[in-house]
């Protein structure tokens, strides 16, 4: 699915990411640890495409395509969704309407028949209801005023609506309690099958139980040190980020 | 922009325009009573309206511009400017329109023959335009009401002019006012009957009728007792025009539970990305709420102009009377607005809304400028209003002068602002849902103007809509 090499990343002046290599395998669940500042979210900020991330050095070969000098809203219509850390709030643009324009961006880019608004919001009900969201947000601003809780559920929502190829969660379950985690965590089930590519970003073990992931990597000081299985999530919760330390 | 180059803008006009007529067309620039009997006459006026243009003419003589609106621009030489300016000789085909009016017309997505009446260019074929103005006419006429020109009505309902003209924006009410109240040479007239609701949108344009009514227009609109109308005023459509210099003036009467609504979507010429060449714009609108339980609702879309002062007002005269002020200012390439509105309430339980959503980007300045009084007598009077400023882009401004001025302790006045720039995370989260970044940017703008939007008439609202995509065109990247 995705295949970084030898990536280098600036933000400003700084260098954050000193030549990542990973790969993403199609239909697999893969998860990103690593102590805070090491750069993991500069390495989604990287595929996306985000403004602040200057690639120095390397490629990131996303289907086949080196995707480095692609804009942001091509990749997002590649397949390339990201959870964001922080969802930004919008005010005055109903989420229904933003998410429609969005899924209906990507029908016309494929080629596909667009979603009608009757279709659409029969779609959304269905998916906010699943995810235990209240119905009102249908009708909301984007974000505005959600709690940290109701933003993530929104960003599985768009996630769930738009079906991307490559998922990226960039820590999807910060501040949620046990409830939303696991609304959450169905949402991510749902869509999990033998084509589709997820990168979850965690600090912690819990969401990863809900999950079972496939394939564990640990970032740190802007490169991949370990790669390995769920045992690594059991070594890091019981001894923390300096067993990875000693080992290497 | 240097004074001599204003000048030679402002003298263009006397010498591309005029030239080529006949001789009777033809009015030395400048300002003086002959000027006044020349239009006068042209307009083919009654004695007594030259008496008063007369009259307006001796006050301005004595006023001078207002220099307080946060509004830069050389000095206007008004002995300058020809003040009667007979219709420019249309194109012959479209072939001969700048381009860049066509492409904005394509993509205000403006049917090809109406983009040939809009130049002016005579089409053979019959318009359903024609025969829906001719079953409209029939309708209004059936039901008392009156839709003409403001010099038909002279002539037609001379006691009708002669009662409310100047009533609620006295000759002498500011010097643009007075300057518009000697030379004014076309506008609209509206009465609507005592009990009558206006059954269709009122709209000065049918597109081909905006030809030349720009410059010093004048409109008087009468709502007599428990009547209602809408009134929508000018079009999405960019309006070019040689004079540089326009000044109307706007009178709405709302009677005892009479309703006005008066919509606007203003898109004359901003200038070039320098502001040179742009539209002087320097408007008088006013409403007398007269009546009990009367009403009077402001809608505005500015985006077009180099210069824009403008302040549509309610007077609250009427107990339980209700005033309202939707509007979006967008200020882009190096244009400037200061514009809002005046609440003043007088009757008791008179309330008022005022919603003011500011854009600017690229160098565009916006100053919402916005008075609410409160007589003595205004018991229970309640005022919310609400300004919000949208940035986009680092070398624009915006610029909110609240004023309140309560004379009655019994009364209730709100006011929240807010100002908000377009930033990078939120432009970046929708480009990452799969939109191109000017969608996002548009679908950002919409719902910062929605509140304003929901209170014109569908298909302005849609109008309106697209014409704020080709305003900021351009204004991220």
């Amino acid at each position: 699915m995705i295949h970084i090499d030898n990536l280098h990343i600036n933000i400003g002046n700084k260098e954050i990411l000193k030549g990542v290599d990973l790969q993403l395998e199609k239909g697999k669940v893969h998860v990103l640890m690593g102590k805070n500042g090491s750069g993991k979210s500069t390495l989604t900020k990287a595929i996306v495409g985000h403004y602040d991330v200057d690639v120095t050095q390397g490629s990131i070969m996303y289907k086949g395509e080196n995707i480095v000098d692609v804009s942001p809203e091509e990749r997002a219509l590649k397949g390339i969704f990201l959870s964001f850390q922080n969802p930004v709030e919008i005010d005055g643009v109903n989420n229904a309407y933003f998410l429609r324009t969005a899924l209906n961006a990507k029908e016309r880019y494929l080629e596909k028949k667009e979603t009608n608004a009757a279709d659409f919001l029969k779609l959304m009900r269905k998916h906010v209801q699943e995810l235990g969201m209240s119905p009102d947000m249908i009708a909301r601003s984007l974000n505005a005023g959600f709690s940290g809780g109701e933003k993530k559920r929104n960003e599985i929502l768009q996630m769930e609506i738009l079906e991307p190829d490559l998922i990226l969660l960039d820590e999807i379950d910060s501040g949620l309690d046990i409830d939303a985690l696991k609304a959450v965590a169905e949402g991510i089930n749902r869509l999990k099958d033998s084509k589709r590519t997820f990168l979850i970003i965690t600090h912690y073990r819990r969401i990863l139980d809900y999950i079972a992931p496939d394939i564990v990597h640990v970032l740190q000081d802007g490169k991949i040190v370990k790669t390995g299985g769920f045992e690594l999530v059991d070594l890091l919760e019981s001894e923390g980020y300096d067993a990875i330390q000693k080992d290497l | 922009m240097a004074q001599k180059e204003v000048d030679k803008i402002l003298s263009q006009e006397y010498q591309l325009g005029f030239t080529v007529d006949v001789e009777e067309d033809t009015v030395k620039a400048g300002l003086d009573v002959d000027v006044l009997s020349f239009i006068s006459r042209k307009k083919e006026e009654p004695p007594w309206m030259l008496e008063l243009r007369k009259k307006a003419l001796h006050k301005w003589e004595s006023m001078s511009e207002p220099h307080w609106p946060h509004l830069y621009y050389p000095p206007i030489d008004y002995q300058s400017i020809s003040y009667f300016s007979a219709p420019k000789k249309a194109p012959n085909s479209l072939d001969e329109v700048d381009q860049s009016i066509i492409d904005a017309y394509n993509k205000l997505g403006i049917p090809l023959e109406e983009q040939k009446k809009l130049q002016g260019i005579a089409v053979d074929a019959v318009f359903d335009s024609v025969s829906v103005k001719t079953t409209f006419s029939k309708e209004l006429k059936e039901k008392g009401i009156i839709f003409c020109s403001i010099s038909e009505a002279m002539r037609d309902y001379p006691d009708l002019v002669k009662e409310y003209m100047f009533s609620v924006v006295p000759m002498s009410d500011n010097f643009f006012a007075a300057l518009n109240s000697a030379v004014f040479t076309d506008g609209t007239f509206v009465y609507v009957p005592k009990g009558v609701r206006c059954p269709m949108e009122l709209s000065t344009y049918f597109r081909i009728n905006a030809k030349n009514t720009g410059q010093f227009e004048r409109t008087l609109i009468i709502a007599d007792e428990g009547s209602y109308v809408s009134y929508n005023e000018g079009c999405s459509a960019p309006q070019r025009d040689e004079n540089q210099l326009h000044a109307a003036v706007v009178e709405l009467i709302a009677k005892k539970d009479a309703e006005i609504k008066y919509s606007t979507i203003q898109n004359w010429y901003p200038g070039d990305d320098d502001g040179k060449g742009g539209i002087f714009n320097f408007v008088t609108k006013r409403g007398l709420c007269e009546g009990e339980n009367s009403k009077i609702s402001w809608t505005q879309v500015e985006t077009g102009s180099a210069l824009t002062w403008k302040y549509p007002s309610c007077i609250l005269k009427g107990d339980n009377s209700i005033g309202e002020f939707y509007s979006v200012a967008v200020t882009s390439k190096a244009q400037q607005a200061d514009t809002g509105t005046k609440m003043i309430h007088i009757g008791e339980n008179t309330r008022s809304t005022i919603v003011s959503k500011g854009i600017s980007a690229m160098r565009g300045q916006n100053s919402y400028r916005g008075l609410v009084k409160v007589s003595p007598k205004a018991s229970g009077a309640r005022n919310f209003s609400q300004c919000d400023s949208l940035l986009i882009g680092g070398e624009c401004g915006a610029h909110t002068f609240p004023y309140l001025d309560s004379k009655n302790a019994n009364a209730q006045v709100e006011h929240e602002a807010t100002t908000s720039k377009i930033s990078d995370e939120q432009l970046f989260y929708l480009r990452q849902r799969g939109m191109s970044e000017e969608d996002a940017v548009s679908m950002i703008v919409h719902g910062f103007c929605k509140e304003v939007f929901a209170q014109l008439p569908m298909e302005f609202a849609v109008e309106a809509k697209e014409l704020l995509n080709l305003t900021l065109e351009g204004s991220v990247g």
